[in-house]
């Protein structure tokens, strides 16, 4: 009971962040705080499994409800375009839309560099070998004004995509290299067992290398994750203010002159917080999966 | 008369510039059980690695089961599905259970049902002796376990031949023989087996040839107690008097 109102009661707080109108914002607030932490307070505490539960619930339920708040898919709300969007939204759209694509385009292309079909391999090569070596800046900066002169003059794609974009294929390329370090880790004898079994290629890939070398290659991809979650603030080349940039702006602000300490230690606290509860995960999930048992 | 199950003729292969087989020629009978022995780097490896194509053979033939080995998938395929392997190093699976290692190959290549490989995977390890290990990885179990455990995953394909490659040598002396047990009683069945193996004791006890490899040749082979009491070879002589005296 006092969990699910502390969960339930944290998430209608959020929503008092939401672009209303102040009057709407105190109302929401308000009854959030009435219902739920008395609740809170004077509900009973359960087990352990509860908040589990709950949270698993929320890691589906909410992004669901965040999209619908912010594509307009509800009947309430307007759409927000992507140009509005900004500060720690943005910031975590771009990370999790980067990780979640960036994640299978790097394995593949790991697959990819040690494909039998020359065409494939050289590809693949070619591709990581060059965004490797182009910074980050500049990926996001031609994506963002270079890629537009590229295509018809009619299709138009928003800063916020290419962005993601951006972010994604730079991402994809060093997700590579780490899992292609996984792949070559596996021993022979793994491959020539499952040979021996009568099992062929893509079996193989699916069954036995690649669980053991993305299992094996967690850390590095999560650190590779951590670095695309910072570096998420170079988006001001872009024209997009996240986090970092937002608290930029607002330094510049003359309302808010003399904050600078306090500006830049929170927005400081906000990445620490995010990285480290990924960090924490990723040793979450290797003790799961076992990495390093043999 | 009974049928021929391998027939080499006149294998080669060749590492690069390095000729490991030369010449090997030799037939195995259904049913029969053939110990391997020589030197190391002889090449008793690399010849039964041949047998199910984790080696391409250079020159000569090999037919299995009555399919010839060649560049053709299909045949390999086909051929890879009626043998076994088991290596030295036991090559499990570290990230699937013991049950999800034996069912693995016979629900992807057999096609077989999940409720019936494992029921296929649980009377296997009934007979390889340790059914209560199902769910635990192998890196939770003892060598012998582990290697039980791989000849358990072999013979769920239910393969005509077995290969074993130095089965016992990464073993500690007290779980070799757990591991000969399973070998023997597989013998007694009427598996056609070809084993590399240094324990002359089994050889002697189970084997119905023993062949005798040296420099990518078959120098000599004949039954165990003509092989022990009268080798013919200077080699084989000297072989054995290497490996019963320590
Ligand atoms: N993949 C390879 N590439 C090059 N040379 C190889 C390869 N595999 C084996 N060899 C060489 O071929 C020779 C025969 O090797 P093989 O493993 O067949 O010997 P073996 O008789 O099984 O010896 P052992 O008793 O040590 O296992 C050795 O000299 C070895 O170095
Ligand atoms: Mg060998």
């Amino acid at each position: 009971m006092r969990e699910t109102a502390i969960a339930v009661g944290a998430g209608a707080l959020v929503l008092a962040l939401l672009p209303f109108s102040t009057a709407e914002r105190l109302w929401i607030a308000g009854v959030a705080l009435a219902l739920f932490v008395p609740m809170g307070i004077f509900g009973r505490a359960r087990s352990l499994r509860l908040i589990r539960w709950a949270v698993g619930v929320g890691w589906i339920v909410l992004p669901v409800i965040a999209l619908m708040l912010i594509g307009g898919f509800s009947p309430w709300l307007p759409r927000v375009e992507t140009t509005q969007w900004g500060g720690l939204m943005l910031t975590v759209i771009l990370a999790v839309v980067g990780i979640v694509a960036s994640f299978p385009l790097g394995v593949l292309l790991a697959l990819g560099r040690q494909s039998e079909l020359p065409l494939v391999r050289w590809l693949s090569i070619l591709y990581i070998e060059i965004v490797r070596g182009v910074p980050l800046v500049t990926v996001i900066f031609m994506a963002s004004l270079m890629l537009p002169l590229f295509l018809p003059g009619d299709l138009r794609i928003d800063q916020a995509l290419r962005a993601m974009v951006a972010f994604t294929l730079f991402t994809a390329a060093y997700i590579a290299e780490n899992v292609r370090g996984g792949l070559q880790a596996i021993p022979r004898g793994q491959i020539e067992a499952a040979r021996a079994l009568g099992l062929h290629g893509w079996l193989i890939t699916l069954f036995i290398v690649l669980p053991q070398a993305l299992r094996a290659v967690i850390p590095a991809n999560v650190g590779q994750f951590i670095s695309l979650f910072k570096d998420t603030s170079l988006v001001f080349v872009a024209a997009l203010l996240d986090l970092f940039n937002m608290g930029r702006s607002i330094l510049a602000n003359p309302d808010w002159l003399g904050f600078d300490r306090e500006i830049l230690l929170f927005i400081a606290f906000v990445y620490f917080i995010c990285t480290y509860s990924m960090a924490h995960l990723s040793h979450r999930l290797e003790k799961i999966l076992g990495v390093g048992e043999r | 008369m009974t049928e021929e199950i391998i027939i080499c003729r006149d294998v080669h292969k060749w590492f690069g510039d390095f000729h490991v087989l030369r010449g090997v020629t030799t037939t195995v009978r259904k049913g029969e059980v053939v110990v391997i022995c020589g030197p190391s780097g002889s090449g008793k490896s690399t010849f039964i690695r041949t047998l199910n194509r984790l080696e391409e053979h250079q020159r000569g033939q090999i037919i299995v089961d009555g399919i010839e080995l060649t560049h053709d998938v299909k045949n390999i395929e086909a051929i890879r599905r009626e043998i076994g392997m088991v290596f030295q190093s036991f090559n499990l699976f570290p990230h699937l259970t013991v049950l999800q290692n034996i069912t693995l190959a016979p629900i992807w290549v057999r096609k077989m049902r999940r409720p019936e490989a494992e029921a296929l995977a649980m009377q296997l390890l009934e007979r390889v002796g340790i059914p209560e290990q199902a769910h635990k990885f192998p890196g939770q179990l003892s060598g012998g376990q582990q290697q039980r455990v791989a000849i358990a995953r072999a013979l769920a394909m239910q393969p005509k031949i077995m290969l074993f490659d130095e089965p016992t040598s990464a073993l500690d002396p007290e779980m070799i023989k757990e591991v000969l047990d399973v070998m023997r009683e597989l013998a007694r069945s009427g598996m056609t087996m070809l084993v590399i193996t240094h324990e002359m004791g089994f050889a002697k006890e189970v084997a119905d040839r023993i062949v005798f490899f040296d420099e990518g040749r078959i120098v000599e082979e004949n039954s165990p107690e003509e092989f022990f009491k009268n080798p013919r070879h200077e080699r084989t002589k000297l072989f054995l008097s290497q490996i019963l005296h320590h």
